[in-house]
């Protein structure tokens, strides 16, 4: 992408929740649910003597995403570092559970977190599940789940187990994705097993590149909500099957996976495995030149890059 | 009649040549191996002896001084220690020790603490606290080092040293130390067959050790334009237009910091719109801060001379050798005191600091902390030795005149960018300088100030531009650093009615004044926003130390 | 612990414009704030109310929201904080902001 073009884009990353979510549907149509000014705060963080957000850290509302009817939340980065509380938890699951009775053709969740208000402790580790809970009935009635990730905080913990219940997850390389984060490893394992602080090896194991070529991410896009935009518009239209079948497919898979790379001690041995070329310069490559060298590694079912 | 006693002329030549024999069979030729190196530091240093330590701003001759703290203490003691930046835990282990007493230095921020314990507990007499030219200067007076221990990348097998981008503080101290008879030690990360140039001639080098890692460096100079707030993208906008556009700054210093970086990140928006390319800018003394790429590649800058050099920029530096200097080997060449030479002739000085009295004296002094000042005064300061005239320095010496004199004299811009506050609610600005505190704990002769107010023309903060030349008085200096306090007490007792009159004048400029509209004061003003916007502007040339990246 | 501070301000006498509704910026991360203005009944005066996380600056809140209603011709006007620390340059920033957005609606 040259200078040009790269500075034109409207940046994921830097932008506010709400931000993204009116850059991801469509213009004048998105209409926020329990916003601000009805002010459902946390009375956990009151009662801890922390400061509290008007909107509980997360925007939900309904919209059009070219012109299909959509539910849509955004967790706001900055705040408790996206993570879920009882009242942020509880509106991302009325939200799927709204899903349900209102005949949208999907949700968007934009996901910027790092897992559960440790603060909140129980409650928010009930409010997950329970988020679970409802996208897996929302799933089932047919309604797809994507999932866009491309925020400062990455998704951690328990959402990013979560994110991976979810029909779809796309992602720009400077997401991340996994369930521990950098410093719990480290902190755990000790620096020789994970060094938090070397960035590139943190983006190696966990951000999107990366996820993508291991399948978990479904789509790798440029950071750029415009380009989030188009993907979702594309796959808002084709719910995964949530069956028994598809279920222990996936766990084939997953075996197989582990069977090919389990031995591998970093993601540039598990590249150079699936026998990518240039498997070392794959961090810094951009986006178009990334997918260009890695396409015929690929094979996804369903879910083909147009050329 | 002529004297009988004998005056020996060359007692230094003498008892550098015992040295030398001394050690002769630790060395070959002039390669130390590591396993001898400190039985050589023992060998070759005397006790009482001025050592000088490469501690830089950025290098520093870690392995070298890591050594020195492992000598034994009965043979080498009560050394003598000149060096420009105390940084690393092993420059003070020495003092604990009683390998080293005195110290003259120039900056010590991360080891402050430990610094004013050590001073406190006596192990540290402190001669003077330095800026960089001073502390240079004097190793030409009357602080000649008798050792120095110097960090360079590479040296053949006789000893011709290349420092390449990194030389840095290297030339003075080399210099000072050969052609006084001294000894001169070399740690470098690889003994090669040849050096891609010759930075330090053989002649001038005793000794050489290969080091086991390469020789430490800090990349302090990257900002990451991701931290720039909204508010210094206002003071930015500001300084260009109420400040570099008005005197039409050509040549001048940026002290490190997001302010700073915030102006250069607006060169190819902000002041193209202005239509100041060309105009403003051209000549730069600072190092290869990545934030500088845009304005490079959009052609605003032609020349920049560095102090150091920067993590990740070699490749980017040595690609654009007609702006930066580079050698016929390709690789820049830094020099701390040609740039901070050049500095106090350059039209003007930009810089932040941590707290500013009413007075205009400013100082980055905490309490419990040492630390020393760095560069920031002998750029942040009036150079009364210019005649050489330029449109900035001649409408600054015509504001700034003063008294009966009929005599017109130039002046240099200094100008200080803070926040009214600092994190935690901190004010930049107070009734008395932290300094004056530090004065009387450390029993030292002067409060360490940064810059002088005498020497202050400007104060930018987020409440607008404070011109202290057009200020007639003392009484209307301190209305005016006043008026632009903004809430804090010092700003809150300020008088309404002086600070007005100021402000008609156009002694104060609020952004309004200059036409900013503060909506438009935002990030999406700044030409990068992320490292990764700057590795995409320098076209994949710059590479970003894995501390910065996000991807 | 947080501290609650409460301010009322006499609304201006020919505001600039009726307002309606609410106008929100800002996010509760460290150093920062939001800012939810909305419109009132209050019988043509302006309230205040800050929760912040820093605490002993009322006369500092006081004499930035004062200058604020000065440069803003409001009345009728609720204006709620969440503040996490931040500086007054930042403060009177976000309810430019939000003062910008709330005027901005008042006007369609």
């Amino acid at each position: 992408m040259n200078l040009a073009d790269w500075r034109k884009r409207d940046s994921f990353y830097e932008a506010s929740a709400r931000r993204r979510i009116l850059g991801l549907l469509d213009q004048n149509s998105f209409q926020e649910l329990l916003g601000p000014a009805e002010r459902i705060t946390s009375p956990h963080l009151e009662q801890l003597g922390f400061p509290v957000s008007f909107d509980d850290g997360v925007v939900i509302g309904s919209g059009l995403l070219n012109g299909k009817k959509v539910l849509i939340a955004a967790q706001e980065s900055g705040f408790m570092g996206g993570a879920v509380g009882e009242v942020h938890g509880a509106k991302i699951t009325g939200l799927l559970q709204l899903a349900l009775i209102s005949h949208v053709t999907a949700v968007l969740l934009v996901l910027d977190t790092g897992g559960v208000r440790l603060h909140e402790a129980n409650a928010g580790l009930v409010a997950i599940s329970e988020i679970l809970h409802a996208a897996f009935r929302a799933r089932e009635a047919g309604i797809p789940i994507l999932v866009l990730i491309g925020g400062n905080n990455g998704c951690y913990g328990g959402m990013g187990i979560f994110a991976r219940c979810c029909d779809y997850i796309i992602m720009s390389e400077e997401g991340r994705l996994s369930v521990a984060g950098p410093e719990v490893i480290e902190t755990a394992g000790g620096v020789e097993e994970f060094d938090s602080r070397d960035r590139a090896l943190v983006w190696r194991t966990m951000g999107g590149k990366h996820r993508y070529l291991l399948g978990e991410a479904d789509r790798l896009v440029v950071d750029d909500i415009k380009a989030f935009r188009e993907v979702a518009i594309e796959l808002i239209q084709k719910p995964k099957p949530l069956t028994l079948e598809s279920i222990l497919q996936e766990h084939q898979r997953l075996g197989e996976r582990l069977v090919a790379y389990g031995e591998c001690k970093d993601a540039l041995d598990i590249w150079k495995k699936i026998g990518i070329p240039e498997f070392d310069a794959i961090p810094l490559m951009d986006n178009d030149a990334f997918h260009s060298i890695v396409k015929p590694y690929l094979p996804r079912e369903g879910t083909e890059e147009e050329t | 009649m002529i004297s009988e006693t004998f005056t020996d002329w060359a007692t230094l030549k003498a008892n550098r040549h015992k040295r030398l024999q001394r050690a002769s069979r630790l060395a070959k030729g002039k390669i130390v191996s590591s396993a001898d190196i400190i039985k050589l530091l023992e060998t070759v240093i005397e006790p009482h002896d001025r050592v000088c330590i490469e501690g830089n701003n950025q290098k520093h001759a870690d392995y070298l001084s890591r050594c020195l703290a492992q000598v034994a203490v009965e043979r080498i003691h009560d050394l003598h220690i000149v060096q420009s930046n105390i940084a690393l835990s092993n420059h003070l282990d020495i003092f604990e020790k009683g390998i080293a007493r005195r110290l003259d230095f120039c900056y010590s921020g991360e080891q402050g603490a430990r610094m004013a314990r050590l001073v406190g507990e006596g192990k540290i007499e402190v001669g003077a606290i330095h800026t960089y030219l001073e502390l240079y200067g004097r190793y030409f007076m009357d602080l000649t080092p008798r050792v120095c221990f110097i960090a360079a990348d590479s040296s053949d097998r006789d000893g011709n040293i290349y420092t390449g981008p990194n030389t840095e503080d290297t030339p003075p101290i080399v210099e000072s130390t050969a052609f006084k008879n001294g000894i001169v030690i070399v740690q470098v990360n690889k003994i090669v067959d040849k050096v891609p140039r010759v930075d330090v001639p053989a002649d001038w080098v005793d000794y050489v050790v290969e080091s086991p890692k390469p020789y430490y460096i800090e990349p302090i100079f990257t900002r990451d334009p991701a931290q720039i707030s909204d508010i210094q993208v206002l003071m930015a906008m500001m300084v260009i237009k109420g400040i570099y556009a008005e005197y039409e700054v050509n040549r001048l210093n940026h002290g490190i910091g997001f302010d700073t970086a915030a102006i250069e990140l607006l060169l190819p928006t902000y002041a193209a719109e202005l239509g100041l390319k060309g105009k403003i800018c051209q000549y730069m003394l600072v190092n290869p801060c990545p934030t500088l790429i845009p304005a490079i590649e959009s052609g605003f800058i032609k020349s920049i001379h560095s102090a150091g050099s920067e993590l990740g920029m070699e490749k980017y530096v040595a690609a654009r050798p007609d702006v930066f200097f580079d050698g016929p080997d390709g690789s820049m060449r830094s020099n701390r005191t040609f740039c901070q030479l050049a500095g106090h002739y350059a039209d003007l000085f930009i810089g932040s600091t941590l707290q500013i009295d009413p007075e205009g004296n400013t100082s980055t002094a905490t309490l419990d902390r040492i630390a020393g000042f760095g560069g920031a005064p002998n750029f942040g300061s009036d150079s009364r030795g210019r005649r050489h005239t330029s449109k900035a320095w001649l409408k600054a010496g015509r504001e700034g005149h003063r008294g009966n004199t009929k005599m017109p004299r130039g002046r240099k811009l200094v100008v200080q960018i803070v926040e009214t506050y600092r994190e935690h609610m901190q004010p930049t600005f107070v009734d008395r300088l932290d300094a004056w505190q530090l004065k009387d704990d450390f029993k030292m002769e002067l409060p360490p100030v940064m810059v002088y107010g005498e020497d202050l023309t400007h104060i930018v903060t987020e409440e607008g531009i404070a011109n202290l030349l057009l200020c007639k008085n003392d009484k209307e200096r301190e209305q005016a650093i006043r008026g632009v306090a903004g809430f804090t007490p010092v700003g809150l007792a300020r008088s309404h009615r002086a600070v007005d009159n100021l402000r008609d004048r156009g002694v104060i400029k609020r952004a309004e004044d200059l036409g900013i509209d503060k909506r438009q004061a935002n990030r999406g003003m700044l030409a990068a926003r992320s490292i990764k916007d700057l590795v995409h502007w320098s076209g994949g040339l710059y590479e970003p130390p894995k501390k910065f990246r996000n991807w | 612990m947080m501290e609650l501070l409460k301010f009322e301000f006499p609304g201006h006498r020919a505001p600039l414009r009726p307002m309606r509704g609410s106008a929100f910026a800002g996010v509760v991360n460290s150093g920062s704030l939001e800012v939810l203005i909305e419109s009132v009944d209050l019988g043509g005066r302006c309230q205040v109310e800050v929760k912040t996380s820093a605490n002993g600056f009322r006369s500092t809140w006081d004499a930035v929201l004062e200058d604020f209603f000065a440069r803003n011709r409001f009345a009728d006007i609720k204006v709620s904080i969440n503040d996490f620390g931040a500086t007054p340059a930042v403060v009177s920033l976000r309810l430019d902001q939000a003062a910008a957005e709330i005027m901005e609606m008042g006007a369609k």
